[in-house]
């Protein structure tokens, strides 16, 4: 395939998985992985060096916005970030020595499990019991403006988190995504944040998770420029341009259909791991 | 200090860090784009060929690297040094949250920044990834 065709395929294909991603909540790195490693036949360690260029453009990019809002809680995204960076290094050193089929297979997992989870219902956890003696030493409590008033709320189990963190940032680091969906889970369930501030400082904290394993991919030489480029540039107009459709569509059903199509990738990626090895 | 100058105080930085995030991804990626434009013009024809991973291939794969490809104006080193610096912005957005915690008077959140700036530090040590 020449340059030429290879960039224009890549870049629509970003740009729908950018879109998708974006509208679902999933993420586009999820999608443009299984795409050029099924589809075009990519070897898998150059999709993660240019998936995750595209998850620190699409993170910085919304994050700006979400920022600006007062919604996303700084202490806390700082604070977690330690464990999201060790993560993530060591998940970026541990994909270098990993055979492409087990990062294959671990990543048809992952995705199968952030299919489900997009799918569930969310319970609200928050709670105002502010008796955490590490929230109240590391001032993570805090209150969020939603249609003009302040809602307080209080972080429970800080260490929990914090390890849950560690692993999701290893994942991330492993496998060139945001992995937002754990980050969910850690924030949400185990630290009975509020979604508001939890998918934001989430948010927040996917680019320097992902600058910190970006570093470790550019000196090993999986950042393809002839790749990288056309996937970042797709997967952020996809998504700037999924994040203004979001406000007006109803994405229930979009959601169902699409976690179908990403299991059925899923599926797909393990079976030629399996296959593989 | 009142609770509410510190409120102020606040937002006045979320501002800042969101415009720094924002100026970050407009100006690498329109460096990413110009190198692309560059690098499609020179190599459109050439035959791709990425099934199997060559790190031993990659010609910028160091800042230095980057930066020597750079004075040389081909694409692919422009593509590349648009993606260093969309590497770096998120990085720059701890550089400055380390300075507003720094004026708060907020030493546990320096320090935190200061941890995370030396968790990156340490991955831009190359050895790391041989």
């Amino acid at each position: 395939m020449s340059v030429l065709l290879f960039t224009i395929i890549v870049l629509l294909g970003a740009f729908l998985a950018g879109l998708l991603g974006s509208l679902t909540g999933l993420g586009g790195g999820v999608i443009i992985i299984p795409l050029l490693t099924l589809a075009l036949g990519v070897d898998i360690h150059y999709a993660i060096g240019a998936s995750i260029v595209s998850v620190i453009a699409t993170s910085s990019g919304s994050a700006a916005a979400y920022v600006k809002e007062g919604i996303t809680n700084i202490r806390i995204g700082m604070f977690l970030e330690i464990a999201t960076t060790v993560g993530a290094i060591c998940g970026a050193i541990v994909a270098v020595y990993l055979n492409a089929n087990y990062i294959a297979i671990i990543f048809g997992c992952i995705l199968i499990f952030s299919a489900i989870m997009t799918l569930k219902k969310k319970v609200d956890h928050t709670t105002l019991d502010d008796t955490d003696k590490w929230a109240k030493f590391f001032k993570l409590n805090g209150s969020y403006p939603d249609k003009g008033t302040d809602h307080q709320y209080a972080v429970k189990h800080v260490p929990a988190g914090f390890l849950m963190m560690l692993f999701a940032g290893t994942l991330s680091g492993l496998l060139g995504i945001g992995s937002g969906a754990l980050k969910v889970i850690a924030m949400d369930n185990i630290m009975r944040l509020p979604f508001k501030v939890s998918t934001t400082t989430s948010n927040f904290m996917m680019g320097v998770t992902a600058a910190a394993s970006a570093i470790v991919y550019l000196h090993r030489g999986q950042i393809d420029p002839g790749i990288a480029m056309p996937v970042c540039i797709g997967v952020l107009t996809g998504a700037t341009v999924g994040s203004k459709v979001l406000l007006k569509a109803k994405t229930d059903k979009l959601k169902i259909v699409f976690a179908i199509v990403v299991t059925f990738l899923a599926i797909q990626m393990i079976y030629k791991g399996i296959s593989g090895l | 200090m009142s609770a509410v100058n510190k409120n102020i105080n606040d937002k006045d930085i979320q501002v800042i860090l969101g415009t720094l995030l924002r100026a970050g991804v407009i100006i690498s990626m329109t460096i990413v784009l110009i190198g692309g434009v560059i690098f499609l013009i020179h190599n459109k024809g050439v035959i791709t060929d990425y099934k199997v991973f060559k790190p031993e291939l990659a010609k910028f794969s160091s800042i230095a690297a980057i930066f020597k490809g750079l004075l040389t104006f081909h694409g692919d080193a422009i593509v590349q040094f648009g993606i260093l610096m969309l590497i770096f912005t998120p990085v720059a957005r701890i550089v400055f949250a380390i300075f507003s915690f720094l004026i708060e008077k907020d030493y546990l959140y320096v320090l935190i920044g200061l941890i995370i700036l030396t968790i990156i530090t340490i991955s831009l040590n190359g050895g790391l990834a041989h």
